[in-house]
């Protein structure tokens, strides 16, 4: 299963899969035209984001695609999908170097540093989901 | 867009008689056609180019006329939009461009009147050609403005030199306002040139940068902190007495990292710091 | 899951990082660095990241954790070779690896340990 080079969706069940999604990314945001820092930030995002998803969220997956805006070159958009337990605290999970065990507390708001656009939505017991675009510059 | 509506609408039913009538008049509108735009664009495109460009259009446009799933009509436009922007790219003034398509009006009409032919096939012709105007005119405009974007990174790229001040050291010297994005090339270009030269040190003077703002404070800050990551060495040097202030007053840490009066002291303690020993000539 | 290779220069560990890292990856070469700078008494380890585009704050904490370690058992660790992209990433996200030694190449991070490399300039 090859994904073609603007997006794909990929399962996220395994540290593999971790790899995998950054893999995709990377295709993705140099087919967008992304500078090399800006692919490495945005790839970068999205290898906290699924390690999240594996770790917090107990798996989920990650899609890719094309995001479009008028009149401007289109970006990188990838979502972030899981059935986990939810962030209870939006706000604490957001503040820098809190952590809800092992990590640096980096995760979420280091990601949201590293892109243009950062979307989160979550409920207790209903799952997460993360959104993260990167533009062209 | 205009040119999706006017193409994609008129019927091709409307002008396919037109199309009969320059299929048989073929090389006498062509000839009269090359003829009035050679006269536009003299000296700056020889007639064979131009005699090749317009039979090739010519050619499309014939097909186009007289087709019905507007397929042709597609390749007519993207033929005449590379047209366009070549024009564009080559200097050309908009009315020159799109002269270049209304004069075949002009040559056709010359046609029928030569004939005797009636008008009737004319009306919606010239709407068509109108709309194929249009079409060189957006993309006219569109070329100029990558034209624009292109110089402006040009100039960007320009305007911040990364120079080679020590075996090992490197030097930007900073003049002019510095805007986020500038500052962002910069400190990209700079990384990458550390690593290229193998330099351990580097000097960001902006003795010529008469303000910052807190973005580019951080932006220079993360320069340092970026450089150090890589295992080389960055020195501010040249920070005005307003710049201090600024920094000290939004409160952005500097921290440790080294800052000199001026270029001098930054390249002598850069000097120093790589073990090369200065000494006095007299 | 692959297992980064670990060599042996005089008293100095040579890791070179040529695959895309998985966090157990990242485990597995933490305890294998242990394991051998006890078992052959190095003073320096040398982490070559030349090669690596992406640097999360997994694989960044695992400098940290290297480095660390080391120390406790008297080697010094140095980093070389992060490419200008990920050490400006690093420091977007927040990660400024505090105790880490870093070079910009090989040759730089070997002199960084005191080691002499042969057919160098000496600078």
């Amino acid at each position: 299963m090859t994904p073609d080079t603007t997006g794909g969706e990929i399962t996220i069940a395994s540290n593999d899969d971790v790899v995998r999604v950054r893999q995709l990314v990377r295709t993705a945001a140099a087919a967008a035209g992304l500078s090399l820092v800006d692919q490495t930030k945005i790839v970068t995002a999205a290898s906290e984001l699924a390690r999240n998803t594996l770790i917090h969220g107990g798996g989920g997956s990650a899609r890719v695609e094309s995001a479009a805006r008028a009149g401007r070159r289109p970006g990188v958009r990838i979502t972030f999908t899981d059935d986990g337990p939810g962030i209870p605290d939006v706000d604490q999970a957001l503040t820098e170097g809190w952590t809800s065990g092992g990590g640096l507390g980096l995760g979420l708001p280091g990601a949201r540093r590293l892109v243009d656009e950062f979307e989160l939505r979550t409920e207790p017991g209903a799952g997460t989901t993360v959104t993260v675009t990167k533009w062209p510059r | 867009m205009a040119e999706e509506r006017g193409l994609a609408t008129e019927a091709a039913g409307a002008t396919a008689p037109m199309a009969k009538l320059l299929r048989a008049d073929a090389g006498r509108v062509l000839d009269r056609w090359v003829e009035l735009v050679a006269g536009n664009v003299r000296g700056r495109i020889t007639e064979r180019e131009l005699r090749a460009e317009l039979a090739e259009l010519f050619d499309l446009l014939v097909r186009a006329l007289d087709d019905a799933d507007g397929a042709e009509r597609g390749e007519l436009r993207a033929a005449l939009a590379e047209i366009s922007r070549g024009r564009a790219r080559q200097g050309f003034s908009p009315t020159e461009t799109a002269v270049g398509v209304f004069a075949l009006k002009q040559a056709v009409l010359e046609a029928i009147e030569a004939d005797g032919a009636g008008y009737a096939g004319f009306v919606p012709f010239s709407a068509f050609v109108d709309d194929l105007g249009l079409v060189t005119f957006e993309t006219y405009a569109a070329e100029r403005e990558q034209v624009i974007v292109d110089q402006a990174e040009q100039l960007l790229e320009l305007s911040t030199p990364v120079v080679k001040l020590w075996d090992g050291i490197l030097g930007v010297p900073l003049v002019g306002t510095l805007d986020s994005a500038r500052t962002q090339v910069v400190m990209e270009s700079l990384l990458q040139m550390l690593v290229d030269t193998g330099s351990e040190f580097a000097v960001i003077d902006i003795t010529g940068v008469p303000a910052v703002d807190t973005e580019v404070a951080q932006h220079l800050l993360k320069t340092v902190m970026a450089a150090r990551l890589m295992g080389t060495d960055c020195v501010i040097s040249g920070i005005r007495p307003q710049i201090a202030q600024t920094i000290v007053g939004l409160g952005i840490e500097f921290g440790d990292i080294v800052t000199k009066a001026t270029l001098a002291d930054a390249l002598a303690y850069t000097l120093r710091r790589r073990g090369v020993r200065i000494e006095d000539g007299d | 899951m692959d297992r980064v290779p670990i060599l042996k220069i005089g008293a100095v560990l040579l890791v070179s990082i040529q695959i895309d890292l998985e966090d157990q990856t990242v485990l597995a070469l933490q305890e294998d660095l242990a394991d051998r700078i006890t078992r052959t008494g190095a003073r320096g380890v040398i982490i070559d990241i030349t090669a690596v585009d992406v640097v999360d704050s997994f694989i960044g904490r695992m400098f940290a954790t290297i480095a660390a370690m080391s120390r406790l058992m008297d080697a010094e660790t140095v980093v070389v070779g992060m490419r200008p992209a990920v050490a400006i990433t690093l420091v977007e996200l927040g990660l400024s690896l505090g105790g880490v030694r870093t070079a910009l190449d090989l040759e730089k991070g070997m002199r960084l340990l005191g080691v002499a490399v042969p057919g160098a300039d000496g600078r």
